[in-house]
Formats: C-alpha cells, structure tokens, sequence
C-alpha cells in the first residue's frame, strides 16, 4: 500500500474533508452520522488546524434543528460551515435549507442517508431522508463508495462556493458510512487546488456585517415573491457545468474521474439500470460479470442529482438502450414513481431527441435491505420481458400486492481471488474490534484491497454480531454480505445451538470455532446440522480455547487478540512472522497510550494464541443426535412462532410482506419466548440468609428475579430442587416465599448480588443470592422458573405499594429487554410497570428506551392474567412530551364524552351504576378494581340494549376509558434536556395529567455517549472530549419554578423507599409530574455491577440530591419543596472518580480536570444553598424562612 | 546558647544533609509547593511519595477495559467515549515530579518505588535516576500469602532486587524493610551486600479493619502513633554498627524527643510523615526546636556524636535489648549489670 492509502470508514473520510474546508461546524448526534461530528470535535479538542491553518469551532447543538440554525447563522456571517447528519436529523434542518438555499449560500452538509421513521422507526440505510429533502433547492450529490465519498465531499464543497448553490453531499448510511474500506484520501494539496480562495473571500463578502449594512431575509409580499422566486434560476442552470468542471479538475490532481452520470457497460447497451448510492457498485459488479457473458447491459450511476441536468443525463444514456431500469432506494407512498424514476421519464418526455426508451421503476433496499448481484441480475431479466413489470421491488417477497421480483439467490459474481471471510461474534467479545483491526492491517501492509463491513443485531446485551470481510487483489465493488465465504469463525460456542453459522461456507472453506472442547471431543459436541455441513462442504476444521488463553491472561471476555492471529495464521494472507509483527504494532499504536501493560497483555495473547490453535480430524460420519434448538417454543404465539422466530435466527429477510402487520402495530409480550441464555453465571438463592426485603427484585434490570408468596399448597407438584421459605410478613403467616431467577433470561450483571444486603453468617462473601453458573443449573432451575410462572400472584389489594417489601410481590409489566447488563435505566421503567402498568399508557421518546423497550424482533412490554398492560408507542426523538400530552387530552376528552353519555342515558343504562361509574373514587387499588368490574357490567347492560343506538355503541367503545388510566411520558436526557425540552417545557406548564419519568444517564446513551446538557461538568463525553466545562442544566429546579408541578430527583440505588414513594405521588398528583432519575449507564464507564453503589455516591457527594416538590403541600399550607438527602457526606471526588467518564480526563489533562472538579465542588454548595433555602421559605408568602 | 552552635547536619546516602529530619513518603509530597514548605521548615531532605508500578499498570488495564466495554454491540453505538490521544498513564507524571521537586528543593530529593515485576523495578529506577533524584528508596511492600513460599526465597528476591536495581544505577539505593523478618540482622547484612546503601525502618502495612454492621473487611488507614517507635528504635540500635549500610528511622518519630531517640539508636536520619499530616508541614520547625533545646540543654553541640550512642553496642546493657521485654519488666533490677 501507497502512503498515500489509509484504511477508513466513510465518516472518517467524509469527516477529514469536512473538518479541512469548514471554520464552523455545528453537530448534533444521529445514526449513522454521528461519528462525523465525533471526528470533527476530537480533532478540534486535538488543536489539529483545517485547510486555513486555523481550528474548526465545533458546536453541539441541542437537536439539528438548532444545528440547521447555527449553521445558517455562521454561513450568513461569512464563514464556511457545515453539519453532519441523517434521517430525522435532515427533516429537522429542511426549514433552514430552504433559507440557505433561497438566499444562494454556498455550504455542504454531508448525510449519511438513513430511513425516515414511517410504519416503525429505522436507523439503518436508505435514501428517504435525503429525497425528503429534495425540494429544497440545495444540490444534491452522491457518492456511492468510502472512496467517492471522499472525493465528493470535495467536490461538493468547491462546486457549492463556484454556484453558490448549497450541497447536500450523501452516502448510504451503514453500507457506505460504516464500511471500512482502503483509499487515498483527497490531500491538503488537492483541496487547495479545488477550492478557490476568491471564493471564498467573495462568500465572506456577501456576509452580514454593520460595516456595509444589508437586510436579507425580508418578508415578501404576493407582488413580488414569485417573481423573486425565479431570480436564482440561472444558478440552478449553470450548477451541473460547475460540477462537472470540478469534477474534471479534481480528476486532473487526484486521477479519479468522475461524471455527473456515469455510465458503466456495455457501448451498445440495451437494458440500462439507473441508480444511486451504495447499490451502484453492486449493479457495476453485475455488469461486469454480465458482459462477459455476452449480454448488452450497462448501469448509469446518478452522481449529482439535483439540479438534474437533462441534457447530461440523456448525454450519458447509450443511444441503443430500448429498456431503463430506474432504482430508487426509497418509497413514495401513493406516488405515480419514485423521485428518481420520475425525473427519467420526466427527461426522456422532455427529450427533443427522439430517444423514448421505456422505462420502469423499482424500489429496493430500503432500510438496508440487501441487494446483490442476484437482486441485480433480475432486474436485467425483468426488463428483457416484454412486458416488465413498472414499480416492481426487488429484495423481499411481497405476495400482497405482488410487486417484488423473483430473483436466483444462487447467482453470484463474487471474485474468486477475493478472500471473503465472516466472523460471527458476542457484541463483548471484541471480535468487531479485532475484525477492523484485521482489515486495516491488510489493507495497509499488503497490496490487497479491502473491505470491512459489521452486522449488529438490535440488543445491547449479549448482542451477536457479524462481521464480513473481503480482500483480493482487485478493486471490490460487492456492497453486500458475504454470502459465500472462504473463511468462517464462530467466536461463540453456544452460537452453534441457535444460528446456523455455517450456510455461508463455500465448499473447500475453512472453519474456525472457539471451542471448550479440544479437538478430539468437540466433533460430538455439535449439532447435527454442523456436523452435516462440514462433512458435505469438505470444510476444513480448527478449534482454539481463547477464552482459557483470556482467563491465564486475565483479559475476561475479550478474545479479539487471541482469535485475530488464528485468522491471520488459517488465512495467510501474510506470513506468520510478518502478520505478528503487524499485530503487534497494531497493538501499540492503538493501545500503545493506555499503558504498557495493555500492550504486553494483548501481545502476550497473540504469542500464546497460536500455540492453542488445532486442527480437528473430521471423521466421515455424522454422529450428533442434537440440533439446532428451535427459536421458541411450540407454545408460544402464532405470531411469535411464525414470524418473530424467523428475525430470532436471523432470517427474517424470508418473511414476506403478508406476515407484517400493515401498520407497525405489533404484540407485546414477546420476549419471554426468547431464551438467549446469554448469562455465564446467574444468582441463585440462599433462602436461609434471605429475609425477603425485596431489593434484589427491584434492581433487576431485566425482570429476571422474582419474589412470590403464596400457599403452602401451591407447592405440591413443585419441581426437586424448587425452594421456598416461611413467609416473613406479618399479615401472611404460614405462607411460603421463594425469590426465583429465570435463568435463561437473565444477563449476568450481577446487580442483586451487589445490593442484597444479608449474608451468609459463616462466610461473608456469600449472601442470599450467589452467581453460579449457568450451565451447571440451567435445567432444574428452567423448570423451577416453569414452576414458579404459574403459582399465583398475591392479590395487589392486599400489599403495600408503598413498601419495596411488598412490591417485589406486584408482577412486572416489563421484562426480558434487550437492554444492557446491569442497565440503571429499567428498573425505574419495571417499577412504574409493577405498579401502574395494567393501566398505563406510555409515549416513550426515541433513545435507549424506545430501543429496549420497542425494538423488533421482541417486546418486553408484557400483560397480566387479565390480559392488560402498557400500551406503547414511539413517535419522534423531539416530540415526545406533546405526543404523551395528546394522549392525556384524548382521554379526558372520551372520559368527558363517556360521562356525558352515561349522564345523558342514565336511567336506561341504571341510574346508580351510572351514577357511580361517573364520581367512583379511583385513588385506590380497590377502587380501581370496583371500577373495572362496573365497566364490565355497564358493558354487559349495554350489550343487551339497541345496537343500532349510536350511543350505545359509541358508549360500549368508550366505556374502558372510565378506569382510571396513567399517561406516561419516558425518555432519556437527550431528549428532555436537548432536544424535547421546548416541549416538555410547554407539557409541564400545561398542568395536564402526565407523568414524566426522565432517565437522566447524563449523556446521549443510544448513539454512544454524546454530551448532553445533563451531562455534569467535568465528563468527558463526546463532543466534550476535553471534559465539560459548563455544569449540568438543573431540570428540576426549572420545573418546580412553575410552581405547580411534582417534581422528583430519584435515585434507585440512593433510596429505594424515596423512589417508591415519588413515584407514587407522581402519579398520584392530578397535574403534570417530573420525575428525574439518576440512571446508571455503560457510558459512565465503571463495572455496572456497582451500579447502586455509585447512585448512592452521588447522592452522598452532593451531586445528586434528592428531593420531592409537592405542589399538594402548598395547598396545606407547608412548603412544597422537600429536601430528601442531607448535606454532603463525601467529597465529590469520591463519587466521580470511580468513573472513567471523569477519570479519562484526570489522565489526560489532569490541570483541566482539577480545575473542572474545583468548579463542579463549588456548584454542588451553591446548589444546596439555593435548595436549604428554598425548603425553609414559608409557603404562605414565599420570601420568609420558615424557623431559625 | 543559640541555635547556631548546635550541628545538626548528618550524612544519609552519602549526602551531608543540613538536619536529620526527613519528610517521608505522604501524599503532601505530592505537592511541590509544600516539599518548598518542608525544605523552608528545616527538613534535611524529602522522600518522596512512591510510583506504584501496579497502579500504573491497573489504571492502564482499568482504563482499557472501560474504554472498551460494551464497545461495537449495537449499531448506534460502537463506542461510548472519545479516545484521546494521550493519556498521562506511565510514569511521566512521576517523573516530572521528580523534576520539578529537583528545580525546586536546594535539599536532596529521595525517589521512591514500588515495582510489581523485576523489569518494572529496574525500568522505572533508571528513568527517575534521569529526571535527577539524588537517591532511590525501594518501598518493597511485599505480603507473602502464598502459603508453598519459604521465607529463604522471600529473602532472596529482597536481594536479587536490590542487586538489579543497582546493578543499572548510579545514585545510592534504600531499602524499606518490613518488620517480619526471622533473623532480621543477618538479612539486612546480605541487602547491604547486595548493594543498599540505607536501610529504612520500618514499613507500616496498612491492615484492614472489619466493619462488623455491613460484615465487610474495610482498608485501614491509620497515622503512626508515637508508640510505634519503640520498635524501630529497637532493631535500630541492634542493627547499628552491624551493618554498614547507613539506618533510617520512619514511624512513629513524632517530637523532638522521638527524633533524638532514634538518632541515638543509631539512624542517620528520622523521617516524618504521620506527625506532618496530623499537624502540618510547619510541625517540623517544632521538632528541630525541641531536638535544639534539648542538645543545649545537655550540652550535645551535633547529632554525630549522638549517633549509636544508645545502640546494642554501645549501652551498659546490652541484654537490655536481647531479653524479651517483659522479663525486664518483671525483675528489672535483677537484670540490671548481669551479663550479656
């Protein structure tokens, strides 16, 4: 490789663009874009200068709206800016693009062009943002390659200060975003040759300045506005010259070429497929396998899209093609086409040239669903009909209104000189790492061009992933899976019972699998289907124990250091000494900075590594009798059965349009049927040190541990090694208790352990609950938890929900997320369930949350007996304060309009239970219960009356609203502290009946740890690499300014009694309720296991108070405001530096980091001051101190 | 008489110091602003606070595993923090230290380390005897849990330790001994030969308390009591005259008194940390005042001629010291003038 080569995704190479060309850059984070920002601020926080020799300002905003904003604000005061962004984050901007537009300001904003949330959210890649913002005026360029992203982005950025047009540069999000692939990053020398520094200076000239006082952005009138309108139009005309001219200048410094539509193929074409982005090359890839086989196709890849030059469009099309095939990768519902097959016919009916091919048009990997060759090649075949089909989808099989085309999943154009290798790996296990550490030292010490491409699956805990990795001598052009590999590794044993790992070996392939057993024992250890495969495809078989090479090491889970050599030793793609070597000072440069021993431990794995690595004899015969377990159980739903299994294992591509629901409603209660095993070791009880307080059941993040009592009857038929207890509650003498784990479900993190506060008199270091592992007991305690499932619950009238004792005993309405182990989010989120779930509504704002809590394939949301539970749903990130206040406002109006029917038709319905259901008292368990089964009766009545009454039919529809129902509004900080926090501002003021629960983590957790304004100062964050240096937004003391609202600042692991007991009032307050919880979360980095540990450090330390504002009280004439932990009781380094998120900075910059504590010390006493006060203000005036 | 006649220079790893006060290893050394306190305060010269090469080692690892946790997991989040371009996590941090305390202090600066592998030990010596220590002082703080390890192989690794370091220094090497050794003598003969230049005692181990409410073995950190002196002083003045390598004193040197104690059992030197801690830096002006008065009261002009006085060698009763203590206590006077 060249010097000039790096190995990169294409944020990185979009990002060093970008942050070379750019003074002002304004970002907010979203997937898939998010690391572009990520780049720009570390290297701005490095003091790296851009082209200018100065260094980027980098600001995060609080959503991309805001960003939009700033960014035509730096644009109209003259600097050269940009953003970065995707999706919902490009909807956001489109009122600022068409400003910047109308007023010809020439700036790019680079987008990884992802799905728009439709029928369900998606973060993955298609081209509906970007056509979303088509009419904006801005042009719009593609790029289907890291390598073309790259150089575009220049392009875009000269060409955009030459029009004067704004750009819109993009890439697919994921394919081309997140592919690591090797190129020549266009240098300092080739930027300086694009961009034209009178330009630029004439762009500064246009500025806004009082030096020569302008007004732009007048409000026009009808007289003058169309005819203003039009004023830009020779700008909009000379643009694709301008293009086409950088991008021959561009070609002259760089040698890449580059055609505003580029055509590949055939001279004398007949059929011709039209597209852009990612899917492009894959269509290249085709034709090229297609011309050799004498067929006349070609593909014309769309580069600059709007303005949408006809004339070279048409230039670019061969004369002799009879049938175009326009791809685009998004969908306009209801539509005659899509945007870019309209504008084709639309050029060819504007044509004066007298070509009039046909044209059709198709949709296809929309949110990244895969196209290949395969997909490609049936398009071509479609259109060689005489009659193909128009509109057609390619990809999945719709047998609705049958628009897909057949394709051969069997034809393949992959290289045979191509290496194509997949790993199949745990999310903890480091293999992503070591797969993209394996492909950047291929791409940078061989000659080989590479391509790395990652497959996460929707969990965050225990997630598999799958990486796919191709190099060879020529240029690889497959934007798509390896389907067909020459290499397999299964990092997993365990995956081998649950995915069939193996259907992507070619025959001949090699096989490697980290095994626990050697290789003379691990043959009959696999399923059946492996055994077949191996003997049927000759695969050649190895084994490595990496996870004994990690335990002598001590590296715990990773095993990407110990797997990585045995790839590079089966693969050869280097000789052994030289791949060592690379390994090795791959290490160094990447771990080098955190310390010698982290180099000499993963160095230490490489050498041992290779010495654990054997081949496995593969006899001839099969001899497993065990396969692959089903992906649930034959009990289990319908629905579940056939559909989620297929996304289970990861074949959810198969499932046709007809088995989705038409409009994104799904089942809830889903996640019971998947067991994924994913814990190594569980918590098993001790029932003789338990004394059944209950605190274990409410850490759990997952659900997994559970408390029952119940009658010594229920007992009989229980399973051998099923425990159980004398109840230890006064009220329920001669009951049992048993605390069971569901050890199938469970994580492993370790959280109840760590919060069980008995122990074992003999040895301390045991306590009530114990991890054990999983294997050892996974059968007994399977059927324990069977067991356990169908003993009654006790009944919720009779406890306490007051009581974290008698809460455990309140069945959880959420459970078996896919959150991460140890999650400090969802017990809040369980807690809320166990006691308001059977009649909670919950608008949950996009983030963490929304993806635990809604994310295909399974639900946690989960129902009683009875067969009720929360009712979920996700609108946008920015909304969701005002999409749970429209809940709240539909249902007072239908208990309104329910009242008003009862009222109206009281005497024909019965004059007493009408009376009752409209004032029955509801602010008891009791009461609620005496109010469902009137509404059963009122149900019952109105069955028997005149059906063809609409008001009884419309009082029948209504009459579940007369039970008291609970609107939950949840989310994350980002959003209630960002990016909703106009909204939840204005929710709050409203003084409607919505509870509020904000996971404060105080970082933006979903897309990886960006800094939010609940971010505390002195955290590094992203986006904050250099610590934060403004102190966290003091969310509750803004809303208890309003005076009459219920505002709380909980903290779980803090006090588990504050939490029950706010969050009841919450929900109990008949106006607007914040609750604030402290959540602990991966991105503070620190063990979760100490999760509630560090709660109560932070209350101790002062940074996290807590409180309970009760506008109640103040009608009782007390002070609402009630200060629920004391004056500090550790110094605040105590509490922060347990966390990397504080400690990073300490060793990084630890001048900044003392004085960012100093400050952050100084901010905890002034805010207990401000509170001290406030609780001792006499209610009655609000300015007297209540006593001395 | 005045303070100006009263000598209290003494020598300690072949540097004249001005006082035999020492500050010892305490986080105020951390702090080059109060070692010019300490030095302002009369301090003979600093030792300063160790570099832990396991904790260099568990911040690099602790840092890595975080940093990598729950890394490339989910799509939206292949990681969760920036990573810088450098942390502060080697010795650098140490080193400068050493370096500004040199720029700073006219009083020898003493280095102090506590390694965990044999090349850490010699690799972090060499690098702070280049950033200008005047001397090393090994804090080997060693637990020997392992119940198979013999006390014989204990002891040689002391040896071969000191032998490696110096065999790749040129600035004089202490040892900080612990307490438990069985023939403590003999031992501290073969350090001396193996190159040490000092001997230092004792170490105190921190030893962990039980909080009997949360069932919990909680880390203890106690400052030194004056009592905690009379065990060094003992083994000082058995040691003295028996080997070559010069004796320092630390734990429990509290006043003036405690310091002229230790100089007549014979140590070069007393070192403060617990006395500073409790009373601040400016304690040390207390302590040379007294140890003053109390020389011109007794008519003692410099505290060499002080040194080993009251050493096994040199007192009427040596059985003083080779009785176990209670014996004395006992039937003291019938011990008194009977034979060694």
């Amino acid at each position: 490789m060249s010097k000039a080569e790096k190995t990169m995704d294409a944020n990185e190479a979009v990002a060093l663009v970008a942050y070379a060309l750019n003074e002002v850059i304004a970002i907010y984070p979203i997937t898939p874009s998010s690391p572009m920002g990520e780049w720009a601020d570390q290297w701005a926080s490095e003091h790296r200068p851009n082209l200018l020799g100065t260094v980027p300002l980098v600001v995060e905003m609080q959503s991309e709206g805001g960003a939009a904003g700033a960014v035509h604000g730096a644009l109209q005061a003259g600097s050269l800016t940009t953003t970065f962004t995707a999706s919902q984050g490009l909807l956001l901007m489109i009122p600022n693009m068409y400003r910047i537009a109308g007023e010809l300001t020439p700036c790019v904003i680079h987008v990884a062009a992802r799905s728009l949330a439709v029928q369900g959210l998606s973060i993955f890649g298609d081209q509906g943002d970007v056509m979303a913002a088509r009419g904006t005026g801005w042009a719009m360029l593609a790029s289907n390659s890291v390598q073309e992203a790259a150089d575009l982005a220049l392009i875009a950025q000269s060409a955009s200060l030459e029009s004067r047009l704004p750009f819109l540069h993009f890439f697919d999000g994921f394919r081309t975003s997140h592919e690591v692939a090797r190129i020549v990053p266009p240098t300092p020398e080739q930027m300086r040759a694009l961009i034209d520094d009178d330009l630029v200076r004439a762009h500064r000239a246009r500025a806004l300045s009082p030096d020569r006082p302008v007004l732009r952005g007048a409000a026009h009138n009808p007289d003058v506005c169309f005819q203003a309108r039009e004023t830009a139009n020779p700008f909009y005309r000379a643009c694709p010259e301008i293009v086409q001219n950088m991008m021959d200048r561009f070609a002259q410094v760089s040698g890449r070429s580059y055609r505003l539509f580029d055509y590949f193929g055939a001279a004398d074409a007949e059929r011709v497929i039209v597209l852009m982005g990612s899917g492009a090359d894959a269509v290249h890839e085709t034709v090229e396998s297609l011309l050799t086989r004498g067929e006349k196709v070609g593909v014309l890849k769309v580069r600059l899209f709007r303005p949408f030059s006809v004339e070279h469009f048409l230039d670019a099309v061969p004369k002799t093609a009879h049938t175009l095939a326009v791809l685009d990768r998004t969908k306009e519902a209801g539509g005659v086409g899509e945007p870019l097959y309209l504008d084709v016919v639309a050029a060819y009916h504007e044509s004066n040239r007298g070509m009039r091919p046909r044209v059709v048009g198709g949709r296809f990997g929309l949110s990244s669903k895969e196209f290949t060759p395969a997909m490609v090649k049936a398009v071509f075949d479609e259109i060689k009909a005489e009659r193909p089909k128009n509109h057609f989808t390619v990809g999945i099989r719709d047998d609705v209104t049958h628009t897909s085309l057949d394709f051969d999943p069997a034809f393949s154009t992959e290289d045979p000189q191509t290496v194509r290798a997949v790993f199949y790996g745990l999310g903890s296990d480091g293999t992503v790492g070591a797969n993209k550490n394996s492909i950047k030292i291929i791409g940078e010490e061989t000659d080989n061009y590479v391509q790395g491409y990652f497959v996460y699956d929707s969990k965050k805990a225990g997630s598999v992933t799958v990486s796919h990795l191709r190099f060879g001598p020529r240029p690889i052009r497959s934007t798509y899976l390896v389907s067909r590999a020459t290499f397999v590794a299964c990092h997993q044993f365990p995956f081998l019972d649950r995915i069939d790992v193996l259907a992507v070996a070619e025959p001949g392939a090699t096989f490697l699998l980290n095994s626990p057993y050697g290789p003379d024992e691990v043959w009959d250890r696999l399923p059946r289907s492996a055994q077949e495969a191996i003997i049927a495809k000759g695969l050649r078989f190895f084994v490595i124990d990496a996870y004994k090479v990690a335990q002598s090491l001590g590296m715990g889970a990773r095993i990407n250091t110990i797997m990585q050599p045995c790839f590079f030793a089966l693969s050869k793609v280097l000789p052994q000494e030289e791949a060592v070597a690379a390994m090795k000072k791959a290490i160094v440069k990447t771990y080098g900075k955190r310390g010698e021993a982290v180099v000499q431990r993963n160095c230490a794995a490489i050498d041992q590594a290779l010495s654990h690595l054997r081949e496995v004899r593969v006899p001839q015969e099969v001899s497993s009798a065990v396969d692959r377990r089903p992906a649930v159980p034959a009990e289990a739903p319908e629905f579940v059965r056939n559909v989620t299994s297929l996304m289970l294992v990861g074949e959810g591509d198969a499932l046709p349009v007809s088995a989705l629901p038409c409009d994104g409603t799904y089942p809830t209660g889903t996640t019971k049927w998947e067991k994924r095993n994913i814990a190594t070791e569980v918590p098993v009880w001790d029932p003789d040190v338990c004394i059944q307080c209950g605190k274990c059941v409410l850490v759990c993040p997952h659900a997994v541990i559970r408390g029952k009592v119940y009658e010594p009857e229920a007992l009989a038929g229980a399973p051998e090694t099923f425990k159980s207890a004398a109840a230890r509650w006064p009220e329920m003498k001669g009951q049992r208790y048993t605390l069971q784990v569901a050890p199938e479900d469970c994580t492993g993190c370790k959280l109840c352990v760590e919060v069980c506060p008995a122990k074992n008199k003999s040895q301390v270091r045991l306590k009530a609950i114990n991890m054990h592992p999983l294997d050892a007991i996974r059968e007994p305690e399977r059927d324990n938890w069977d067991f356990f499932l169908n003993i009654a619950d006790a009944p919720r009238e009779r406890l306490r929900h007051d009581s974290v004792k008698d809460v455990q005993l309140l069945e959880p309405l959420f459970e078996f997320s896919g959150a991460c182990a140890g999650c400090g989010e969802t017990p809040y989120i369980k807690l809320v369930t166990q006691l308001f779930g059977d009649r909670m509504l919950i608008a949950n704002a996009t983030g963490c949350s929304s993806i635990y809590g809604g994310n295909l394939p399974t639900t946690p949301y989960t129902t009683n007996r009875q067969g009720r539970g929360p009712a979920w749903s996700n609108s946008l990130f920015e909304d969701n304060a005002e999409f749970g206040l429209g809940m709240r406002l539909a249902l007072d109006k239908q208990i309104e309009y329910a009242r008003e029917l009862l009222h109206k038709h009281r005497l024909e319905i019965n004059a007493g239970l009408a009376d009752v259901l409209i004032d029955a008292d509801q602010s008891t368990e009791a009461g609620i219960e005496a109010q469902r089964e009137r509404v059963a009766r009122l149900k019952a009545r109105l069955a028997a009356m005149d059906p063809r009454s609409s008001a009884v039919a419309d009082l029948l529809a209504l009459a579940d609203v007369l039970v008291k129902k609970s609107v939950w509004i949840f989310g994350g900080d980002g959003w209630a502290y960002d990016i909703g926090f106009g909204g939840l501002d204005h929710v709050l003021a409203s003084g409607h009946n919505v509870n509020v629960l904000v996971l404060d983590t105080e970082v933006y957790s979903n897309t990886g740890g960006q800094m939010s304004k609940a971010t505390p100062r002195g955290a590094v964050a992203k986006f904050a690499a250099g610590g934060k240096k403004s102190p966290k937004k003091d969310l509750a003391l803004m809303a208890m300014s309003y005076g009459n609202v219920y505002v709380a600042r909980i903290a779980m692991g803090a006090s588990d009694t504050h939490t029950l007991k706010a969050i009841r009032e919450a929900e109990a307050y008949p106006g607007p309720s914040l609750l604030i919880a402290y959540s602990h979360c991966v991105a503070h980095g620190y063990d979760m296991a100490h999760g509630c540990e560090q709660q109560k450090a932070a209350v101790q330390s002062g940074h996290w108070p807590l409180l309970r504002y009760n506008p109640e009280l103040a009608a009782e004439g007390k002070n609402p405001l009630q200060l629920d932990s004391g004056a500090p009781t550790i110094p605040l380094k105590k509490y922060v530096y347990n966390e990397t998120r504080y400690t990073m900075l300490v060793q990084s910059d630890p001048a900044a980091a003392a004085a960012l504590l100093a400050e952050a010390e100084k901010d905890v006493r002034t805010r207990r001051k401000l509170y001290e006060h406030w609780a001792s203000l006499s209610a009655a005036n609000g300015n007297e101190e209540v006593s001395k | 008489m005045t303070d100006v006649m009263i000598d209290l220079t003494t020598c300690y790893l072949g540097k004249t110091l001005c006082s035999p006060l020492v500050c010892s290893a305490s986080p105020l050394c951390e702090d080059v602003g109060a070692l010019r306190r300490m030095e302002d305060a009369g301090a003979g010269a600093v030792v300063l606070h160790s570099l832990f090469e396991e904790q260099i080692r568990r911040e690099g690892l602790d840092l890595d595993q975080y940093l990598e946790q729950n890394t490339d997991t989910y799509a939206e989040a292949v990681s969760y923090f920036p990573d810088m371009n450098s942390y502060n996590l080697g010795p650098d941090g140490y080193l400068e230290h050493v370096r500004r305390a040199k720029a700073a202090l006219g009083i020898p600066v003493i280095a102090s380390l506590n390694g965990c592998t044999s090349g850490g030990w010699t690799e972090y010596a060499h690098l702070i005897e280049q950033a200008g220590a005047d001397a090393l002082e090994l804090n080997v703080y060693y637990l020997p849990t392992d119940p198979w390890r013999v006390a014989a192989d204990v002891e040689r690794q002391y040896e071969d330790l000191v032998r490696a370091v110096k065999s790749c220094l040129t600035i004089p090497v202490a040892v900080k001994l612990s307490p438990f050794f069985t023939a403590p003598v003999e031992f501290a003969s073969r350090l001396t030969a193996a190159g040490a230049e000092a001997l230092v005692l004792f170490n105190r181990f921190y030893q962990p308390d039980f909080d009997l409410e949360a069932l919990e073995v909680v880390p203890s950190l106690r400052l030194s009591e004056p009592s905690e002196l009379l065990l060094r002083l003992h083994w000082t003045a058995i040691l003295y005259g028996n080997v070559s390598a010069d004796l320092a004193v630390t734990g429990g040197v509290h006043s003036g008194t405690d310091a002229l104690k230790v100089m007549m059992a014979g140590a070069r030197v007393a070192m403060l940390t617990s006395a500073l801690l409790r009373h601040g830096i400016d304690h040390l002006k207390k302590v040379r005042a007294e140890m003053v008065r109390w020389m011109e009261e007794h008519g003692y002009t410099t505290v060499r001629e002080m040194q080993g006085s009251m050493s096994l060698r040199s007192v009427a009763d040596p059985g003083a010291y080779q009785r176990a203590n209670y014996m004395k206590v006992l039937r003291s006077y019938a011990l008194r003038g009977a034979a060694p």
